[in-house]
């Protein structure tokens, strides 16, 4: 049970409203209501709300406005006490068009915190409670359903936030309790399957039957029923999330052959076949580990956090990068780059095409760009790379992966707890965020729950968060401690579980720091709050510790102690909560058992190439629909909403070219604390499209991006360790599965052809949103590839721009263009008999490789003056991304190429990439090119126009500035001058 | 031997360009040491240890209730006695970014009696992308000396300075402003003047010229290959560094 605590006391409460004359905001609004449909009133107003309660008085909270609140050149205030009211009709027909909007209470309201904490920095001690709100007053002509449209759509997300037509009221959570904490016991012993089955739905522990028999078949071998915090945790540490059920489970596909578990047969085997001497650690702790030099290592994490984000887009992706950030800080390593890739559905669909109580897309990007440049900026870590990509599948179920990259010296990373060592947590304190929030958000949420429900959403601090970066890194330094992870899923039991799995623990939750009284014991056990890391911490140390904490303003609190007792226990002032027995807990998960569909028809192949005459089609209209494509398209006006320059270590950023706007393919850093010239370079590979026709192509073809990416900045080819990060929708459906296995399969040929070992992985299953209809609403297979590289020396990498008229643009790589996946084939083109062919495509070249050693050789002899991939929309796209870049026409001529004109312009291959040498470095080039295929196309021009011809038919002429236009969507060259 | 040249590089919660900071002083010839804020109330004088005094970039308190603003308030209570020792004594200070908006939310600047702020980007985004400088030459700070054009990124939210009442900043207390490549003004050009500040202003400097404060970060410039253009103009390289910028601050020592 839940407890209702409800406690009215008699302190004032006073509200503060902040208007700016800017009306920036307002204009902002504005152009979102027409957006939707509602134009042609007059401006907005919106304000600033504030509430104090306390025993405070006028003046005071005068004082307090005019010195913490408002900005004296911008803004202005009114200040009123205010009574609670209980507002009977939430309805706008009867007032004066006006909206106010708070958050739920237990919402994490960071700006309110600080205001409470500066307020008593300022001596106003008698203050209780702080917090915000919005007030929007529309056009008193709007009619009334209008406001409540505004509402839904655009001002209020009822998840975390609650709204009123009228003035509204904050409701402050209590901060204390006298209740007794309230341990529950689940009679299991005697319960029978549909019980058991029914257990399992009803506290949402997405355990199935098997699972559940085995937990019963325990607790009656130890002769007493489980407790809540017991099966919480069993649920836990035996989740999807937590031990890759399905990534382990025997599989038997329709073929009749068996596999082995996907991990160990198609990722794992990769990196033990490999066995790359620099890899340091793959698979078993929180990041991947590899050798950057003598003296340092670099991590790398990508994750996911999709689900919380199609709710909560902004807090979703906010901890999104805040859990991966903390994996870094998992393995002792200093974040120092961030990289991100979100898939969404199409911004320009209709609300009749959304599923209900779906979000639409474009609001769901909004939040989530801001939630990874919130979070990001804010912990100072520049976002190096990523992508953004588009597809009707992504519209109910948005797929946000963050990733992070470290560094920290060689050996620093403990991993082994000692006996005795105290279980210290540090960081952010402990609320229900989290807590079953599936559970949560499908209450129906009123004033009433809201005091427990809305806090079941995870909003990020990454002020705290920076503090224990600090922290780590000084603590590891000083050798504080023998084991480190974070606080991620599962929250303590997890953190807790895992680095006690060898030994023992004895945790008391009493002194676990609270954010507010009335959490039950397993809530506060398997609370999910952000920002806390687990230690251990030998107790003559904790004292040193305290103390670099406390310099960085962060927590800690001693939960108790590892022991070499082979149990899991926990208690609260006394009272056991949890006691499970090592081998149980970690080993006793039943295995799986799945079966795969995994046959697929010549239809899945479709469409595959296309003859047709160049008279038949207009070539420069269709580079112009494709470099405007959203999947193409520049992605600036995002992007630059992310630091990508702070640590002064970006060397090729997400943007390269005259102007700064074509798109690079890879980031290079060096970070700046290390010796010599050394970086490193991080790319990534995803195309769902090429997946929906076949997921084994799809596979080869992303790893295959994602190495060649980093070989167009410079980066070595031998170098190269990959992370695997799979989003699929149901595998319990055979069908989901064969693809999830083809694609699998797809990684280990690839990556064993390229000797790129996996570091690290991720799967996110089960993405699949059940209409109200009934309707699956499942994404396409989704594989992300992310890579990472040394560059021995960054003064020799190159970038995607042209450079100088006259250099020469040669197509190095097996080229074997397809339309299978292509853009073209998703583009509206009127074409008779377009795409009718059926092909299989092609695996890759075992050329491949050579060809991009023999392109790090060149660059690093400093021959090549830009490279740029092929990939989305093919040749010409690529050919024009590299000329608008640098403000350079091309001459190309195709004849040189062996296939029809449509296929070489706009078809997608693999393994090729455009390079441009300067006229003196040709013979040089081209020997050190020789035998491999190595096309000789064009040449960078001295005007400003990219002409595409086959001989003497011309097939493309187009002007930089309007490819420009396409490719930003800008409608000018927006260069100051010529 | 010359004495040391010690920097103290302040550090709030949610400070995050510090390191960049501290590298740029020490390759600028300095000695620079990051302090946390918590560890500033145990130094009673900042007078006899510290010959500059740096504010960098960062979201100190998250930047709630507005950019720099509890910086501000703990500038001016807490420490307000050292800070005031300090900036009186003459000795240079600096402000980047986050550290401009603390001093000008704290009144350190513009100093001139009237009150500033630094609001929301007219494009009401957060800014990531390099800008041109032009240093004002009628600007006699010691902070400015020498130095004609700057090359470095900007990365922020509110970064639009306005002084209270529409009024216009004298021309002497204009230390930086927004370019186009060529070093002619950009004035309100967008993105050129990547946040809309009334004349393409970018730094100022107090009346006294020993506070500079500045939105764009030319600690992080201080390298040929941070420079986004270093793999086209290879005959430039190392040209428009921020960090004369540094050197300038601590040769007011």
């Amino acid at each position: 049970m839940l407890s209702r605590h409800h406690c009215e006391d008699s302190r004032k409460v006073f509200r503060i409203e902040i208007s700016s004359n800017l009306r920036q905001r307002e204009r902002q609004l504005q152009t979102q209501l027409e957006v939707i449909g509602i134009g042609g009133y007059q401006l907005p107003e919106i304000q600033n709300i504030y509430f104090l309660k306390g025993d405070l008085d006028l003046p005071t909270v005068k004082r307090l406005t005019e010195k913490l609140i408002i900005d004296p050149v911008t803004e202005s205030y009114a200040i009123e006490q205010v009574k609670h009211r209980v507002v009977k009709n939430n309805n706008p027909s009867n007032n004066e068009n006006s909206v106010e909007v708070a958050f739920r209470p237990g919402v994490t309201d960071n700006t309110a915190q600080e205001l409470l904490e500066a307020a008593r920095r300022m001596g106003i001690s008698n203050i209780l409670g702080a917090a915000t709100g919005m007030r929007y007053q529309f056009d008193p002509v709007m009619n009334p359903l209008e406001i409540e449209q505004i509402a839904s759509k655009l001002l209020v997300n009822s998840t975390i936030q609650r709204f009123s037509y009228q003035k509204i009221y904050p409701e402050f959570i209590n901060t204390t309790s006298n209740e007794l904490p309230v341990i529950e016991t689940i009679s299991l012993l005697t319960a029978n399957e549909t019980r058991l089955l029914k257990i399992s739905e009803e506290r949402r522990l997405a355990l199935d039957l098997t699972e559940m028999i085995a937990i019963r078949d325990y607790f009656i071998g130890i002769e007493r029923d489980p407790t809540d915090a017991e099966l919480e945790t069993l649920a836990q540490t035996w989740s999807e999330h937590c031990v890759h059920k399905t990534f382990k489970a025997e599989i038997k596909l329709d073929s009749g052959v068996i596999i082995d578990g996907i991990l160990n047969r198609y990722l794992r085997s990769v990196t033990e076949e490999i066995d790359a001497s620099w890899v340091r650690s793959a698979f078993v702790d929180n990041a991947g580990v590899i050798a950057f030099d003598d003296q340092f290592d670099l991590s790398f994490k990508v994750e996911t956090h999709n689900h919380p984000s199609a709710i909560e887009p902004f807090g979703g992706a906010n901890t999104g990068v805040g859990g991966v950030v903390r994996d870094v800080l998992g393995v002792s390593h200093r974040p120092i780059a961030n990289t991100d890739v979100l898939c969404f559905g199409p911004q320009e669909s209709g609300e009749g095409d959304l599923p209900e109580n779906v979000l639409h897309p474009k609001r769901i990007q909004a939040g989530v760009v801001s939630g990874v440049g919130d979070y990001g900026n804010k912990l100072g870590i520049p976002t190096i790379n990523g992508a953004i990509y588009y597809h009707p599948g992504y519209t109910a179920n948005p797929l946000v992966y963050c990733g992070s990259i470290g560094i920290g010296p060689v050996d620093s990373h403990p991993t082994s707890p000692q006996p005795g060592d105290r279980i210290i947590v540090i960081g952010g304190r402990t609320g229900r965020d989290g807590i079953r929030g599936a559970t949560f958000s499908s209450l129906t949420m009123d004033a009433q729950t809201g005091e427990v429900a809305g806090a079941s959403v995870q909003i990020g601090d990454p002020i705290t968060e920076k503090g224990l970066i600090e922290v780590v890194e000084l603590a590891r330094d000083d050798k504080l401690y023998n084991a480190i992870t974070d606080c991620g899923a599962g929250g303590l039991s997890s953190a807790v579980g895992e680095m006690s799995s060898k030994l023992g623990a004895n945790v008391d939750l009493e002194n676990v720091t609270l954010k507010y009284q009335n959490l039950a014991p397993w809530e506060i056990w398997l609370s999910e709050a952000q920002e806390r890391m687990v230690l251990a911490v030998p107790a003559d140390k904790v004292h040193e510790l305290e103390e670099i904490c406390s310099r960085y303003w962060i927590e800690l609190s001693d939960i108790g102690s590892f022991e070499e007792s082979g149990s899991l226990k926990v208690a609260i002032a006394g009272t056991p909560v949890v006691e499970l027995r090592n081998g149980f807990l970690h080993n006793g998960i039943p295995d799986k058992k799945l079966e795969a569909s995994a046959i697929f028809r010549d239809e899945n192949y479709l469409p595959a190439s296309l003859n047709i005459s160049p008279q038949q089609v207009n070539y420069s209209e269709l580079l112009i629909k494709l470099l405007s494509h959203p999947n193409i398209a520049s992605k600036e006006k995002v992007i630059r909403q992310y630091d990508h320059e702070v640590r002064g270590s970006t060397v090729v950023k997400p943007f390269s070219g005259e102007k700064q706007d074509g798109p690079s393919d890879a980031a290079v850093i060096k970070p700046l604390n290390t010796a010599g010239w050394r970086g490193f370079a991080v790319a990534n590979g995803i195309n769902p499209l090429i997946g929906e026709s076949d997921p084994y192509y799809m596979a080869l073809s992303v790893v295959d991006e994602a190495v060649r990416n980093l070989v167009a900045v410079g980066a070595d080819p031998d170098r190269i360790a990959l992370l695997d990060n799979f989003c699929w929708g149901n595998p319990n459906r055979p069908e989901i599965l064969g693809s999830l296995v083809e694609a699998a399969r797809g990684c280990r040929d690839a990556a064993l052809l390229y000797r790129t070992p996996f570091i690290s992985g991720k799967d996110s299953l089960n993405n699949e949103y059940i209409g109200q209809d009934g309707k699956h609403h499942a994404i396409p297979g989704t594989l992300l590839i992310s890579s990472i590289s040394i560059v021995p020396d960054i003064r020799k990498t190159i970038t995607m721009d042209v450079k100088q008229a006259g250099h020469l643009i040669y197509l190095i790589g097996d080229w074997r263009p397809t339309f299978v996946g292509s853009h073209l084939a998703r583009i509206d083109i009127a074409v008779e008999g377009k795409f009718t062919q059926k092909y299989r495509p092609p695996d890759l070249s075992e050329e491949n490789i050579q060809v991009y050693r023999c392109l790090y050789k060149t660059i690093a002899k400093g021959l090549v003056t830009a490279a740029h991939d092929l990939s989305e929309g093919g040749l010409a796209v690529s050919l024009a991304e590299m000329c608008l870049a640098g403000r350079r026409g091309a001459r190309v001529n195709l004849n040189n190429v062996d296939l029809s004109s449509i296929q070489t312009c706009f078809a997608e291959t693999n393994g090729c990439l455009l390079v441009t040498v300067s006229s003196e470095n040709k013979n040089v080039f081209e020997e050190l090119f020789t035998p491999l295929p190595c096309r000789l196309i064009g040449l960078v021009s001295d005007d400003k126009i990219l002409e595409i011809v086959n001989d003497s038919d011309s097939l493309i002429q187009l002007e930089i500035d309007q490819l420009l236009q396409a490719f930003t969507g800008s409608g000018k060259d927006p260069s100051h001058g010529s | 031997m010359a004495a040391e040249k010690r920097v103290l590089i302040l550090h709030a919660p949610g400070t995050n360009r510090d390191g960049d900071l501290a590298a740029a002083f020490q390759l600028a010839g300095g000695k620079p040491e990051i302090i946390p804020l918590s560890e500033l109330a145990k130094l009673d004088r900042l007078g006899d240890d510290f010959g500059l005094l740096a504010l960098p970039g960062g979201f100190s308190y998250g930047d709630a209730l507005g950019a720099g603003q509890l910086w501000a308030i703990e500038l001016q209570t807490r420490f307000s006695e050292v800070v005031k020792q300090f900036v009186e004594s003459g000795r240079p200070v600096v402000g980047i970014c986050n550290g401009f908006q603390a001093l000008v939310k704290a009144d350190l600047l513009p100093g001139n009696g009237h009150r500033a702020t630094l609001t929301y980007n007219q494009s009401a985004k957060f800014e990531c992308r390099w800008v041109t400088l032009t240093l004002n030459q009628n600007n006699p700070s010691g902070w400015l000396k020498g130095i004609e054009r700057i090359v470095c990124p900007v990365a922020h939210g509110e970064g639009r300075f306005l002084l209270e009442d529409n009024l216009t900043l004298s021309d002497s207390q204009i230390a930086l402003k927004y370019s186009y490549s060529d070093g002619s003004s950009a004035d309100m050009v967008y993105p050129e003047n990547p946040n809309g500040s009334p004349s393409g202003i970018a730094g100022i400097t107090n009346p006294a010229g020993n506070i500079l404060g500045l939105m764009p970060h030319p600690e992080d410039h201080i390298m040929f290959y941070q420079n986004p253009s270093w793999t086209r103009n290879k005959n430039e390289k190392g040209k428009y560094l921020g960090l004369s910028l540094f050197k300038n601050g601590l040769a007011m020592i």
